[in-house]
């Protein structure tokens, strides 16, 4: 099974790496961008009984390490 | 001033613990270095540093690989009982992920890796690190990082600030609080409630030697051996 994590700093908190590219397309003159986050896409494969368990799983390894929940949020998508 | 037993963790990508343990020696204490892989610290523990470095290259997050090297759960077994744990840059960042202190280290806000000599207000000292200082104080120490930059929510922030839990806030000359790396009030450093848990960016072993541009590590360092020390 095939997973996709995406990992984002949450809304509120300042995304300086978004801040920077945001920037720099306004630079490029792309000057209709509101705003740009910048996050990570982690992809997991893994060998699980079914797609509940394996969601349980990506869930505990997203709360556990794979986002930090101070800062970051997270979304889990089984893609197959 | 009383000689402690120093242990100072070591993580592959660590690359501060000789400089801490020379920090440590100079301050006539006992020091030892301790393997990630250890499950249990040195009986006689009297304090443990968690020192600056990229351990595991900083993959994922600073500190969040680290956090869950066996020796860390011999540390948070440790802390738990009072015992001291001082975490400086890389490791004030692994402490936060491991929960040993609240908050986090987020990148930098200008995204530089910020290397120089920063100038630091002393916040509280009301705890058995900055006890040699007085609040308000100015000290002049380097600072070295890219994740430095710490967030914590309002209402953590609350909390910090209800508890006396800002240590050290980075400051100019004259010790008004200003921004380095964008910083939530500036903080540079902070303690957990209970005060025995320590994490700080600048690295205060670096500056040791007035010489090498600033000897005010020392009287941070050395405060650890003047407040009663209990082992765990």
């Amino acid at each position: 099974m095939k997973a996709i994590i995406n990992v984002s700093l949450k809304e509120g908190v300042l995304d300086p790496q978004g801040k920077a590219a945001h920037h720099a397309l306004g630079s490029l003159g792309f000057d209709n961008v509101t705003d740009v986050r910048i996050g990570k896409q982690i992809v997991v494969t893994l060998d699980a009984a079914d797609r509940a368990q394996a969601e349980k799983e990506l869930d505990d390894m997203a709360q556990t390490l794979l986002a930090n929940t101070v800062i970051e949020d997270y979304t889990i998508e089984i893609v197959g | 001033m009383k000689t402690r037993n120093v242990s100072i963790l070591q993580f592959p990508g660590t690359n501060c613990e000789y400089d801490t343990v020379y920090a440590f020696k100079r301050l006539g204490h006992h020091t030892q270095i301790v393997w990630h892989k250890e499950e249990t610290l040195p009986e006689n523990t009297d304090l443990v540093v968690v020192p600056g470095g990229f351990s595991y290259g900083d993959y994922l997050r600073s500190g969040s690989i680290a956090r869950f090297a066996p020796v860390m759960k011999a540390v948070a077994e440790y802390a738990d009982k009072g015992g001291y744990v001082l975490g400086i840059c890389n490791g004030f960042q692994i402490l936060t992920e491991a929960g040993l202190l609240p908050g986090a280290l987020k990148r930098n806000n200008n995204l530089h890796f910020i290397s120089k000599i920063q100038h630091l207000v002393v916040v509280n000292t009301d705890n058995a690190f900055l006890n040699r200082l007085t609040p308000g104080e100015v000290l002049r120490i380097p600072v070295a990082h890219a994740d430095g930059n710490y967030f914590i929510d309002d209402a953590g922030l609350a909390d910090l600030e209800k508890h006396g839990q800002i240590l050290l806030r980075y400051s100019d000359a004259v010790g008004k609080p200003a921004a380095l790396n964008g910083s939530v009030e500036q903080i540079a450093g902070i303690c957990n409630k209970t005060k025995n848990v320590f994490g700080l960016m600048p690295h205060p072993e670096r500056a040791m030697e007035s010489i090498l541009g600033s000897a005010d590590g020392v009287r941070m360092l050395e405060g650890f051996g003047y407040k009663k020390v209990t082992s765990a």
